[in-house]
């Protein structure tokens, strides 16, 4: 009896060590994503993170041969976090901006849609200017490319600032906003569900370069040049082979990775 | 008269106080507050190091406006809830089980669930159903940020507010309401005159606690879109990156809490005067 426990402890350490071995030969990446940003990052009602980012990050994982594990982070917090070394990656629809490069380093752009818009039905904005929005209420994530744009260009409008994309919602349906600014790609995910049925795209945004920056990319640790390029790398063969129009479709009418 | 007095009683001398030895504690005491400085001077040297004028200029005013909406916000909550919280605190301590049962619940409810929640469902929650409110004539009131916040804090610092009158009154000896009764005291000159300036002392700390805890917990208001204190540092570290933002707000809320501590201490020493020896 004694005997067998001891054998059997034996093996039991072995099998461990064969498996920690086995792990570490898949190099792990820790991706951080924020998982309230439909439909590039959501979290589903099981707890499930879906959406193009984890799409991306997902064929990027395996052009690259490395195991990914998500981090979900929220969005305020995901800067310091990615430093703090909690991720080694943030893919998270996060905007190459000055203001950020300044603490961590970008890819290249993964995909580059335009602004947008959004405003009840029965609306009467007539366009995105800020002589259309004078005098309104305007809704709008707090610290983004988004709520940048809007306190800087709509300065006759009340610029409302939300924790999430999904709270500036509910104030859109509920009319306590006349307008919101995001992403035209969120916005017409949202717009197609029920509770986005109150609204329309009142028109899209041009970038502006110094705001918006050219796109999205990955944002990692600053000086990991190394990691960096490998993400580049991964990006252009995804483009080359075809799994980037793959999962582009599958959300969107049009390309994405824009001009 | 000291004639007499020490003709009767001997004169004696204060005996010496004993030296005070180095005890254990009292080094521990002296290292703890030794590291305590160091902190502090750490994080003065940091924040002068730190300095950069151009950042001040630019979130100074962003602060500032901060500080009065939390200072606003705390202050209109704690003045509203004190006068929602006296028929709360009668009702919970009626024997009247129709008025003793709703107050009841409405602490136990507003006691035993986050601020953040409350706030939530106040302006979101109360928000989805526009087509009701207006019909009530309401929705002016909720469509505003600002009263749902007021509103939100107020019930809430009004529960616990009661809570404290409640057991600052029942901490009064029975006797006192007793000799009140036998002077022929109606019930209500008794509480005004009798019960409430002794029930006010107990009261005071908790009262001071209770400011001190709605000035910190009032930084969630930023999720409805107010922008306190605590949503002008986020929203100043969002654009900069810069950990300094946070360390002044936090020196910005020590400071409020100091002074607060300060006049309650000055309020307490000036009504306990009488129990001084």
């Amino acid at each position: 009896m004694r005997i067998s426990s001891r054998v059997s402890l034996a093996l039991s350490a072995a099998a461990l060590a064969l498996t920690i071995g086995a792990a570490q030969a898949q190099e792990k990446l820790r991706i951080g994503t924020e998982g309230a940003y439909p439909p590039f990052n959501n979290l589903t009602a099981d707890g499930q993170l879906v959406g193009f980012d984890i799409d991306i990050a997902n064929a990027l994982c395996e052009e690259m041969k490395v195991e990914c594990e998500f981090v979900t982070q929220d969005w305020d917090g995901i800067i310091p976090a990615l430093q703090a070394n909690r991720f080694d990656a943030i893919i998270a629809s996060m905007s190459i901006t000055d203001e950020r490069k300044k603490q961590v380093d970008f890819t290249n752009k993964y995909y580059n849609t335009p602004p947008a818009i959004v405003a009840p039905k029965d609306t009467d904005i007539a366009g995105v200017s800020a002589e259309d929005l004078a005098g309104k209420t305007i809704g709008v994530q707090g610290s983004t490319t988004h709520s940048n744009y809007s306190e800087a260009t709509y300065t006759d409008s009340d610029v409302k600032l939300y924790p999430t994309a999904d709270e500036y919602k509910l104030d859109l349906i509920n009319g306590r906003i006349d307008a919101a600014n995001d992403d035209v790609t969120v916005l017409e995910e949202w717009l197609a569900t029920e509770d986005g049925a109150c609204c329309k795209i009142v028109g899209t945004i041009t970038p502006v370069e110094e705001i918006h920056g050219p796109g999205a990319g990955i944002a990692i640790r600053q000086g990991e040049d190394e990691l960096r390029e490998r993400f580049n790398a991964a990006i252009d063969a995804i483009r080359a082979n075809g799994k980037y129009k793959e999962i582009n479709d599958k959300y969107f009418s049009f390309d994405a990775y824009g001009s | 008269m000291s004639s007499t007095a020490s003709r009767i009683i001997e004169t004696m001398e204060r005996p010496p106080a004993p030296a005070r030895q180095w005890t254990g504690q009292r080094i521990a005491g002296h290292v703890f507050m030794g590291f305590w400085v160091l902190a502090a001077l750490g994080l003065a040297t940091f924040l002068a190091g730190a300095w950069d004028s151009e950042l001040f200029a630019r979130y100074a005013p962003n602060y500032v406006s901060g500080l009065i909406v939390t200072i606003q916000l705390v202050l209109i909550s704690i003045l509203l809830g004190a006068l929602l919280s006296a028929p709360i605190a009668y009702a919970r301590t009626s024997r009247n089980k129709f008025l003793a049962w709703p107050a009841y619940a409405y602490v136990y409810f507003f006691r035993g669930t986050p601020l953040l929640a409350q706030t939530f469902l106040i302006y979101y929650g109360l928000g989805s159903f526009r087509p009701q409110l207006e019909a009530l004539g309401l929705w002016t009131f909720f469509r505003e940020a600002w009263y749902c916040a007021v509103l939100a804090f107020t019930l809430n610092t009004a529960a616990y507010q009661a809570e404290i009158l409640r057991g600052a009154v029942q901490s009064v000896p029975r006797g006192q309401w007793e000799g009140a009764a036998s002077l022929g005291l109606h019930r209500f000159q008794t509480l005004q005159k009798i019960i409430l300036p002794q029930a006010l002392i107990v009261a005071l700390r908790p009262y001071g606690n209770e400011i001190i805890l709605m000035i910190k917990g009032s930084a969630i208001v930023a999720i409805i879109t107010v922008y306190d204190l605590m949503g002008e540092t986020r929203r100043a570290y969002s654009r900069t990156f810069d950990f300094q933002t946070y360390i002044w707000a936090a020196v910005i809320y020590l400071a409020i809490v100091e002074t607060l501590r300060n006049i309650i201490d000055w309020i307490e020493r000036r009504i306990t005067r009488h129990l001084k020896r």
